[in-house]
This record gives structure tokens, C-alpha cells and sequence, in this order.
């Protein structure tokens, strides 16, 4: 249908310039000269000596590297089905209140527009051990709440509950997709005779599961490379006594070993085993959800 | 029953989300000795903290710094990535395809794998230590905002363009007078975003901001945590009156564009 017009490609191009510099810059050679620097000593003060794959062997032997993994799976295993369940939960609530919805999605959404830092400030003051809210509120239980801030098996609870806060974009785009699927299954499914659970379970969650699955992936890769939240509050300059080793995920080992003891070339060998394992596990759950997702349509 | 049960669990669940930042603010208005009395109401009730933390920290400054980094970062990525979705929703040329698959490719690359040479590239110009490093690299467009702004160009008849370009408008002309114009919403959504994700950073601050003169509201509120946090000094107060200053502009922010936001999320989603 399109007719060839002379020029059409200088012009797509012209527009489209801003973005291939800034791949060539800023995306491209980062690439190269990260694969490069793992290959290195690079200290930013002395010029790189080329030590082959040392920094990979290093890495492998290294104790931190193995806590800081082990962190960051632990965290990601326990923090993205619970958010998922959780945001399903309230868009599912959400979508059968009739009205004043807005209200209550926005009451849901707002904790999401706080700055991460904040949110880790928030960690520390709610869950702290003696004068924490959360454990005050326990207390009117009558039970005695865990050392949230301090105790190594309670850190990483801690922050999952304390995630749980900003789910509210999850909430927004599952309501979205609840809101898409058709009537007429509701209804059909209402003449036979089924129980809100089933309909749930058999209409309402298959036919977004593929918002589902979308949500699994995403979080399930910001898990993995969390930072700003348990940085902010077990890690910096000056709570360097407090600094918990249960909080050190990944990618606060990575931004230390780069920029507090200026190892770039260890740090670039950190990197790209976090983007290998992302990208193993992204493949991983896509290979063995596929068959649970469902597409209107044909796609595989 | 069924409404009353779900209007119930719908306010229970809603005050546990509101509660943090009321306690929080509410405490920002208590003297130091109160702050962890966890009572809604101020027992006495105080400004004290606020001039405290104008004392402190500067803190004018540190929203200048953000809103200046905040403004410029926004400003051009939404530029520039309407620039590009446009070059990519518009124009037929070989290697489109491709291209575009690779703009979407790099969406997949962690941001660690980058980082160190990003470091090396603004520390090389002498920029590390100034606010530049924070924005600069939004004058390239970004991937997600590419791909949101196309998406919306895509969905655009294209009859008002070729009748543009029968009345002699040039490319430049037809993006900026009619496509922008009628993109105005994505736009919007666009902006929003990358206001809130460049006043919320804290890692790029941390790694490229060393003088407290040059700090971010979040970066500031990181030194004030580790100063009169748990460093020691147990002026709690004060990092509390600071969190809500840091959040409040998000707070109002998501009011001004209560609408675009949750249209802008929820596109999202359904892209997946």
C-alpha cells in the first residue's frame, strides 16, 4: 500500500537518531567495555591489567557472592507470589465493590508514589524491635513481635511485609484486565450453578492469567535486583554497626565492590553473572508457565 | 451482606496502607521525646522540626538540586522518545523491524551491566560530582517511553499527516503541529513517570553526587538518616520530618495527575 517516498528513510532516521547515539554511548559500549573490564583489575586509579577470568573465579569462591545470592533467591522466592496474591486479592476486592472504587485505588496506590529511601526509612521505624509500630500493635495481641530490624531470619520478612505496601500499581493493572474479560462467562457460568470460588478460579484467573504471568516476570526480575529499600536501611556510612549481612542482596554487594572499594573490575564480573542468572531464570519461568497462560487466539 | 463484607474489608485494608504516612506525618509534628508514642493526634504539637531540619541540612537547596534534575530529565526524555517512537510509528524503511527489536532488547539488560562503564564514560568527561550524570542520558530517549509513545502513534489514523503533507507541511511540521498535539495524553503519562522515577532515585545519586551542596532530596535524606539515625545521634525527628518532606511532592504530584497515572499504569499491564 505504501508508496516508497524518496527520502523516507533520511527522515525516519533523523528522528530516530537521538536513540542510536545514545545506544552507541550509552548501551553498546557499556557492554563491551563491562565485558572487557571483568577480564581486569581496573581500580579506576591504575590502568587495567588484563587477568583473564580470575575475577569469575574469584567470584565463585567468594562467601559474600554466595550470602548475597542466597539473599536476593530468598527474597525474590518469598516477595513475588506473596505480592501477586496479595494484589490479585485486592483487585478481585476492588472489582466486586461497586462503587467509590476510585477512593480505595487510590488509597491502595499512593504508598507507591513514595521515594524508595523513604520507604526503607519507614522499615526501620515501623518494624523496629522495641518501639516499632508493628510490634506495638502485636503487643495488643498480647504477642511479643520478633526483632524485625536486627534478628538475620526476621530482616527478610521484614522488608517482604514491608513490599506488600507498594502493590498498589499491581493492583491497578490486574483491575485493569479483570475489568476486560467478558460478562457472558459470568453469566454463563452463574446458570450452572457456580460458587464464587470456582468462578474465580476457573474463568476469572485463567482469563488474566496472562496479565498474571506479564506481573510474575517483571517483579520477579526487580526482586532480583533489588537495592534502594534495604540499602537505605541496613547499609551506608554511618550504620556501618548496624549494617546487616541478611540484607545484602546482590546488587548492594555489586554497588559496593564498585563504588566503595572501587573493584570495577570485579564488580563488572558481578554484573554480568546477575544478568546471566536473570536471564536463566526469566527463561525458566517462561518455559514452564507457558502452558498455564492463556491467550485469546493463537499465540503460542 | 455480600456489599457490606466487601465495603468492610475494603476500609480495614485501607487504613492499614494510609496509616504509615499518617503516623508518619504526624509524628513529624511531634517533639523528639513523643515521636514514638505512636498516637494520630500530637500530644504537643510543634514546627520545631521542620526550622530544625532547615538548620540541619540544606534542604532549599537539595529541592533546587532535585527539581532542576527532575525537570531536565523529564523534560527530555519525553522529548526525545516521542522523537523516536514517531521516526519508528511513522516512516517504512528497511531494517525497522530489526531495529525496533533491538530498542525493545535493551529493555531486558539489567541496569548493573551498564553502570560501571556508564561511571567511567561521565568520570572521563569530569562530570562525576556534578547533577548532569543524573539526566544527561535522557536526551537519548528511553526504551519503555519509546515503546509507550509508539504503541499511542500506532493507534492514530493517518489521514490528518498525508493531508498535511499534501498542503505542503514538512516531516518536522507534522510531528510537532499534528502528531504531538494528538499524542497529548502518552505525552502526559510519560512525563509523570519519568518525574517521579528521577525525584524518587537514590542510586545514581549515591554513585555520582560526593559534595552534600549537590545532593538530591533522597541522596540529602540518606546522609540525614545515617547522621542522626542510627549513626548515633538518635535525632529520629529530624529523618522523619525529612521523609515527609521527600514525599510530599510525589503525594501531590499523583493528585495533579491522578488520572493519567492509573491510565498510564494500566497500559502497562495489558502491553505484558
Amino acid at each position: 500500500m505504501m508508496r516508497a517516498r524518496a527520502g523516507e528513510t533520511r527522515a525516519a532516521l533523523l528522528f530516530i537518531s537521538p536513540w542510536i547515539i545514545g545506544f552507541l554511548v550509552f548501551t553498546a559500549w557499556p557492554v563491551i567495555n563491562s565485558a572487557y573490564l571483568s577480564l581486569t583489575d581496573y581500580d579506576v586509579i591504575n590502568d587495567p591489567n588484563f587477568i583473564g577470568f580470575d575475577n569469575y573465579v574469584t567470584l565463585f569462591q567468594d562467601p559474600k557472592v554466595g550470602l548475597a545470592l542466597r539473599n536476593t533467591f530468598v527474597f525474590t522466592v518469598m516477595s513475588v507470589p506473596v505480592q501477586l496474591v496479595v494484589s490479585l486479592g485486592l483487585a478481585l476486592l476492588l472489582n466486586s465493590a461497586a462503587r467509590a472504587t476510585g477512593f480505595f485505588r487510590t488509597v491502595f496506590f499512593l504508598p507507591k508514589m513514595t521515594p524508595p529511601v523513604a520507604i526503607g526509612i519507614l522499615l526501620l521505624l515501623l518494624f523496629n524491635g522495641q518501639s516499632g509500630l508493628i510490634n506495638s500493635a502485636l503487643g495488643l495481641f498480647g504477642i511479643e513481635g520478633p526483632s524485625w530490624t536486627t534478628d538475620p531470619d526476621w530482616v527478610k520478612p521484614g522488608l517482604v511485609l514491608m513490599s506488600l505496601w507498594t502493590v498498589g500499581a499491581s493492583v491497578i493493572i490486574i483491575l485493569a484486565a479483570l475489568r476486560a474479560v467478558p460478562q457472558q462467562l459470568y453469566d454463563s457460568a452463574l446458570v450452572d450453578g457456580a460458587g464464587w470460588w470456582r468462578r474465580t478460579l476457573r474463568i476469572t484467573v485463567p482469563m488474566i492469567s496472562p496479565t498474571l504471568f506479564f506481573l510474575f516476570v517483571v517483579d520477579s526480575i526487580n526482586a532480583l535486583q533489588s537495592f534502594t529499600e534495604a540499602y537505605t536501611a541496613f547499609f551506608g556510612s554511618g550504620n556501618t554497626t548496624y549494617s546487616n549481612d541478611a540484607a545484602l542482596f546482590y546488587v548492594i554487594y555489586l554497588f559496593q565492590q564498585a563504588f566503595e572499594f572501587l573493584h570495577m573490575g570485579y564488580a563488572s564480573a558481578l554484573a554480568w553473572v546477575l544478568f546471566v542468572v536473570i536471564m536463566v531464570i526469566t527463561a525458566v519461568q517462561i518455559l514452564l508457565t507457558r502452558r498455564y497462560v492463556y491467550y485469546e487466539g493463537d499465540r503460542p | 451482606m455480600k456489599r457490606i463484607l466487601v465495603w468492610a474489608a475494603l476500609g480495614v485494608i485501607s487504613v492499614l496502607f494510609a496509616y504509615p504516612f499518617v503516623w508518619l506525618l504526624s509524628a513529624s509534628f511531634k517533639p523528639r521525646g513523643e515521636v514514638f508514642d505512636h498516637r494520630l493526634i500530637p500530644e504537643t504539637f510543634t514546627f520545631d522540626n521542620y526550622i530544625k531540619v532547615w538548620q540541619e541540612a540544606p534542604m532549599a537547596l537539595w529541592l533546587l538540586n532535585t527539581a532542576f534534575v527532575t525537570v531536565m530529565a523529564a523534560i527530555a526524555v519525553t522529548v526525545t522518545s516521542a522523537m523516536v517512537a514517531w521516526g519508528f510509528a511513522y516512516f517504512r524503511f528497511p531494517g525497522r523491524g530489526p531495529l525496533f527489536g533491538l530498542v525493545l532488547a535493551t529493555m531486558m539488560l539489567p541496569g548493573a551491566v551498564t553502570m560501571i562503564p556508564t561511571y567511567l564514560i561521565w568520570n572521563s568527561l569530569g562530570m562525576v560530582g556534578t547533577l548532569t550524570p543524573l539526566w544527561a542520558q535522557n536526551l537519548f530517549g528511553s526504551a519503555f517511553y519509546i515503546f509507550l509513545l509508539r504503541q499511542f502513534f500506532l493507534g492514530l489514523p493517518r489521514e490528518p499527516f498525508e493531508a498535511a503533507r499534501v498542503d505542503g507541511a514538512n516531516n518536522w511540521q507534522i510531528f510537532t503541529r499534528i502528531a504531538l498535539p494528538l499524542c497529548r495524553p502518552a505525552i502526559v503519562v510519560t512525563w509523570l513517570f519519568e518525574f517521579q522515577a528521577a525525584w524518587t532515585d537514590l542510586m545514581r545519586p549515591l554513585i555520582y553526587l560526593r559534595d552534600s551542596t549537590t545532593f538530591t532530596v533522597p541522596r540529602g535524606l540518606k546522609a540525614l538518616l545515617d547522621q542522626y539515625g542510627f549513626g548515633g545521634e538518635w535525632h529520629w525527628e529530624i529523618v522523619m520530618t525529612a521523609s515527609v518532606i521527600t514525599t510530599v511532592p510525589m503525594i501531590v504530584l499523583f493528585f495533579v495527575g491522578q488520572r493519567h497515572f492509573v491510565r498510564g499504569i494500566a497500559t502497562t499491564g495489558s502491553k505484558g
